[in-house]
């Protein structure tokens, strides 16, 4: 560990008309928060796929933010209540999964609201670090050498297996 | 296993971690079987001719012609075993469910091997086990030493262990769609390497009932409601796979009221069925309420792993749960043996 500072890795998905203009109002307004953010702009908050947070998650990321219009502001009506019912869904299966509450978080940001964009961000981000290192790939390595243990099968045939002439 | 073979190809059948349903589902083909034999001489095939692994670690690479591999990976053996027949056979193919995506076996990535252990060989009313033993990779006999391959943590498909050519879906596959694969492979008439060879449509596509507008306030266990046989169940509140799930059983289970629960795997072009469901769940919850939302989901899917990775959590994204090793399991399980 040394006295090296976690620093997580959060992937976010903001939506065109809200969330990704919060995002810019906050830069130009020179908002700073957290840089751990690496942001993708989704025309919609309700086109994240659960897929996108699965494969962000699986491929490294430390927490996966989603980011839309308030509920009832939505540029499409109402598709972020259709997020909002999936978040729900995602979460509930996340967190049968093992996977910690604060790792994944939706969050509502209009168009005027860098600020509260950026303070969620910085929020998240500290909840993360607090948690620690996702690493999710780790959870499918096995304890054991397997690679060993398959060379020896291949001996053990060879000898035991062998029929003398 | 002659080495003349008439300008016949070779076949192979293996089975790993599953339930032996594939084996049968293959004489599922009825009399057509006598026509695999005679395109085929079946060179290993454990569950009903005699063979030695030896004799295959002896052929020449890419000699098998064809491999029907059934089972996911979850011991060192299984998974030596899919190196040797990969490497041993010109066309690897993921047969069945388990192969594919993990399947029931696959549920066992929702835990771990000590606690698997702690259950079986502890903590079931019918276990009798005084001695508290375990299995052991290592045991020495007075007539040296027996090993036994280790038990994952983590049970695999076949694709996550080895490259596979083509996958032919299903708990177990249907006889039809086995049948069209082997006429596939034997006209050489094949889709790209690494693809699905079944239907690409979903159950619902197959399924007779009423679909109308989706619209629900709650989910229902198949044990609260009488379904009316008319009206889709998912629209009657029951939680159906059948809008993620691959076409090719004819929708079977829900024509006879029972949902489905997602054996043929992802539809073509869904990764993770799991996700697929979410989504299409999410659109059908009637509420915009957020507490509502809650209520809904946390009262009708109590166990969403169970219900949306019946078949798929090996083949998930995720692959499994959050792995701790369980020392919690471990010491308890010394415990009883003290």
């Amino acid at each position: 560990m040394a006295d090296e500072r976690f620093e997580p890795k959060i992937v976010a998905f903001l939506c065109n008309w809200c969330s990704y203009r919060a995002a810019d109002l906050a830069g130009t307004a020179r908002i700073t928060y957290e840089p751990n953010v690496r942001m993708l702009r989704v025309m919609c908050s309700g086109r994240v796929d659960p897929q996108f947070v699965l494969k962000a998650l699986s491929l490294g990321a430390d927490g996966v933010m989603i980011a839309g219009c308030h509920p009832g502001e939505c540029h499409y009506l109402e598709q972020n209540y259709k997020t909002m019912r999936r978040f729900a869904m995602l979460k509930h299966t996340l967190k049968a999964l093992g996977v910690e509450d604060a790792r994944v978080r939706l969050q509502w940001a209009s168009a005027a609201e860098g600020t509260r964009l950026a303070n969620a961000i910085n929020e998240m981000v500290e909840q993360v670090r607090a948690l620690g290192p996702l690493n999710w790939k780790d959870n499918w390595v096995e304890e054991e050498d397997i690679d060993a243990a398959l060379d020896r099968l291949v001996e053990e045939h060879a000898e035991a297996m062998e029929v003398p002439a | 296993m002659s080495e003349a073979t008439n300008g016949k190809g070779k076949l192979a059948l293996y089975w790993a971690a599953s339930c032996g349903g594939c084996e049968i589902a293959v004489l599922g083909i009825d009399e057509k079987v006598l026509d695999v034999a005679a395109a085929f001489d079946i060179v290993f095939w454990p569950c009903v001719v005699d063979g030695k692994v030896r004799s295959i670690e002896k052929m020449e690479d890419k000699s098998i012609d064809l491999c029907l591999f059934n089972g996911a990976i979850r011991t060192s053996e299984q998974e030596y075993m899919a190196h040797l027949l990969r490497q041993k056979s010109k066309t690897l193919v993921a047969f069945g469910s388990c192969a594919q995506e993990g399947c029931i076996p696959g549920l066992a990535n929702a835990t771990n091997r000590d606690a698997i252990f702690k259950t079986a060989y502890f903590d079931t009313p019918s276990t009798d086990n005084p001695n508290g033993v375990v299995p052991l990779t290592e045991y020495e006999a007075e007539e040296g030493m027996l090993y036994l391959p280790y038990f994952y943590n983590t049970v695999k498909t076949l694709g996550q262990t080895v490259d596979v050519d083509y996958y032919i879906p299903g708990c177990p596959p249907e006889a039809d769609d086995i049948w069209d694969a082997l006429v596939a492979i034997l006209e050489g008439n094949l889709p790209p390497r690494g693809s699905v060879i079944g239907k690409h449509s979903t159950v619902c596509d197959q399924c007779d009932m009423i679909k109308t507008e989706k619209k629900i306030k709650e989910f229902k266990r198949t044990w609260e409601v009488i379904p009316d046989g008319e009206t889709c169940l998912l629209e009657q509140g029951i939680l159906c796979m059948g809008l993620a799930t691959r076409a090719g059983c004819g929708g079977m289970c829900p024509k006879v009221n029972s949902p489905c629960i997602g054996c043929h795997g992802p539809n073509e072009g869904v990764e993770d069925i799991g996700a697929r469901m979410i989504t299409a769940l999410s659109s059908v919850i009637d509420s915009d309420d957020p507490e509502e939302i809650e209520r809904i989901i946390q009262e009708g899917i109590p166990d969403p792993v169970g219900s949306f990775y019946k078949f798929n959590l090996a083949g998930s994204m995720l692959r499994r749960s959050a792995f701790t090793s369980d020392e919690g399991a471990q010491a308890g399980a010394e415990a009883e043996t003290a």
